[in-house]
């Protein structure tokens, strides 16, 4: 039994440069696609926790009316905080947003935007809103960095907003900028305005109301509230997963190629190896070795392909997979944060999960790529293979 | 000139200077609030009207002009037609009650404007749908007062400060400028709560139509933003002409 593993593991280091390119290329796809999933998996891992950290907590309550997909209920999404909600605020396991849709005038120019009043005292959410003073003559508000590019507002800068309160008549005043924030969560950033919750209450015409309250990432009991519905962590996230599910299939398709390349160049070693070595696989069979043992022999040397360059990608892959997990990747300005709650420097992920996962999949392959063309042996006549034919 | 002569001549003098001074009492005599908003609406509001109007978007680089025909009737019912330029071309806009219509001929999908969509700006003026809906009268919605006269764009005015009669009216408070002669407003100013200017209208020139003096030419400005505004140019105004029923119909937008 010993026999075949010796004989697979000679003939495949005699043929020499030709399985060293069969393994490198094969390595260099084992490489990339446990880069390729990590990028995505890390993607996903920082996306979640900032907007976690930033935006969503352990889940939120939205008041009945609330669509954040849908910016013209925002005028009527409000509602008086209801006792079960107000207990968790006041017991600092939650916290209460209110949104209004308001237009502010940097500059004389009309920028569309979203009023947020937020507690400036609260600690659930990432949000440095201990600058908005609550008190101030002046609406104080705190904005993000996105937002201050694209209203070229800086701190200290009084600003025309209007809004309308909740019975739909105007108002306008000037705001003070007080804070701009740098958050990689452009929800809570692009055309967003912060200002503490009762100065909103006020200007809206709409005391102890809220759109929306968001629970501690570590509140784990989430009551029912007539009026209000509460959103869990999977169904906030689920636009993110199925937005990586859909960037990681595109990106497969990169690696299915990669990975195509390969098994083509270990499907051609195979099917090379039995017509160069049929006189070989004829003495084999006259000598008493069963088709199925010589089948055996040569698949086992396609899957050594798949062996070596798992070692190989080990050697090269560990300190790049390493060095790329610690420093991350840039990413240029032009693409930064893809639109997701990143910032310019993206950590890839790996699991023990996905890199034996990966692995396996690609030992899989391996295996059936070169199983597939030692099926001829099968039919091969012993006296033929010995006179160097193939039928 | 002996004494009965003279007599008879101080009497005339002091009666024609008595009724001089009545008359000229009589004419700058303020009236309320009530008949000047009453005048306006005599001098604004009629039974049906066609007008084919040309309204000129200036935007921050550039501008462009729409030209529009509108049959309306009373305050209720209106239909737009838009007749250039070439790409809003044949863009309608049905208004029945507080509902709006819109008809687009390239995607040939009429569009029901409701709700908050009635507070963006058409086709990217300084009105907004919400404003050209307004129909209700003056007097319904505000307290009028006359704060004073004043001369402006060239006119002798009376100055109406409009405050809302109810919270659910989209600007507290207004500033009319009417025309003593005319009863035509020829400048607004509107302010938010706070008392904030918002926006403004000048009728810079007036048409006579029949018996009415009705706009020619008006600026619409959002004064919190930064530019020209939104001109407004009637080229032809008809009051109480003939509509057939059908145009103010949904079917009529696919027409």
């Amino acid at each position: 039994m010993i026999l075949i593993p010796q004989l697979a593991v000679r003939n495949i280091l005699g043929a020499g440069l030709r399985t060293w390119l069969n393994v490198i290329v094969l390595s260099l796809a084992f490489v990339a696609i446990i880069l390729s999933v990590g990028f995505n998996r890390g993607l996903l891992q920082q996306a979640s926790t900032a907007m976690i950290d930033a935006e969503l907590g352990g889940g939120q309550y939205w008041q009945g009316e609330y669509d954040p997909y849908d910016p013209f209920t925002l005028q009527d999404a409000h509602a008086e905080i209801p006792e079960a909600l107000a207990n968790l605020i006041s017991s600092g396991k939650a916290t209460a947003i209110l949104a209004a849709p308001g237009t502010l005038y940097p500059d004389g120019r009309i920028l569309p935007v979203t009023l947020r009043g937020i507690d400036p005292h609260q600690t659930i959410l990432e949000i440095p809103s201990r600058f908005l003073d609550a008190t101030a003559e002046t609406p104080q508000a705190l904005i993000g960095a996105r937002m201050a590019k694209s209203g070229n507002l800086g701190i200290g800068d009084y600003v025309t907003v209007r809004w309308r309160d909740r019975h739909g008549t105007y108002d306008a005043r000037d705001i003070v900028i007080t804070q701009i924030m740098n958050t990689t969560v452009p929800t809570v950033d692009t055309r967003q305005v912060w200002l503490p919750l009762r100065t909103l209450q006020e200007m809206t015409n709409m005391p102890d109301q809220a759109t929306l309250v968001v629970l501690d990432k570590n509140q784990t009991q989430a009551p029912e509230v007539a009026g209000w519905s509460f959103m869990n962590l999977d169904f906030l996230l689920k636009d993110l997963h199925d937005l990586v599910k859909t960037r990681l299939i595109a990106r497969s398709v990169l690696y299915v190629i990669l990975l195509f390349l390969a098994m083509i160049a270990i499907f051609d070693t195979q099917i090379l190896a039995i017509f160069r070595r049929r006189k070989e696989i004829g003495t084999l069979i006259a000598m008493g070795m069963t088709r199925s043992k010589v089948i055996q022999l040569f698949t086992l040397e396609g899957m050594l392909h798949g062996v070596l360059a798992a070692g190989l990608g080990a050697i090269y892959g560990t300190p790049l997979l390493a060095y790329f997990a610690k420093n991350g990747f840039e990413i240029p300005q032009s693409g930064a944060g893809f639109g997701l709650a990143i910032g310019r420097t993206l950590y890839p992920y790996y699991s023990t999960t996905m890199v034996v996962g990966t692995t396996a999949l690609v030992m899989l392959v391996v295996t059936v790529v070169s199983f597939i063309p030692t099926r001829r042996i099968a039919k091969l006549n012993p006296t033929d293979a010995l006179r160097g034919k193939i039928t | 000139m002996n004494r009965s002569t003279l007599r008879q001549f101080s009497f005339r003098v002091t009666a024609l200077a008595i009724l001089l001074f009545s008359v000229s009492a009589g004419s700058t005599q303020t009236p309320s609030g009530d008949e000047i908003l009453n005048r306006i609406d005599q001098n604004l509001r009629a039974a049906n009207r066609i007008s084919i109007s040309k309204m000129t978007i200036h935007g921050r680089r550039s501008s462009r002009t729409l030209i529009a025909k509108s049959w309306i009737e009373g305050s209720r019912r209106s239909f737009t037609e838009y007749l250039a330029p070439a790409r809003e071309k044949g863009t309608k806009m049905l208004k029945l009650d507080n509902q709006l219509w819109t008809y687009s001929p390239s995607t040939d999908r009429t569009i029901r404007i409701s709700g908050h969509m009635l507070r963006q700006s058409v086709m990217g003026s300084d009105l907004s749908y919400e404003d050209l809906l307004e129909d209700q009268e003056l007097r319904k919605l505000y307290t009028a007062e006359v704060t004073g006269t004043d001369s402006t764009l060239g006119r002798e005015c009376w100055v109406v400060q409009l405050t809302a009669n109810s919270t659910a009216i989209a600007y507290h408070t207004r500033k009319i400028w009417v025309d003593k002669q005319r009863y035509l407003p020829i400048q607004e100013h509107r302010y938010a709560k706070s008392g904030k200017l918002l926006k403004t209208t000048q009728i810079d020139e007036a048409q006579k139509v029949g018996e009415r003096w009705f706009l020619k030419h008006a600026v619409f400005k959002d004064a919190l933003k930064k530019g020209k505004g939104t001109e407004i140019e009637m080229e032809s105004v008809q009051f109480e002409v003939e509509i057939p029923t059908y145009k103010f119909s949904k079917a009529s937008l696919k027409k």
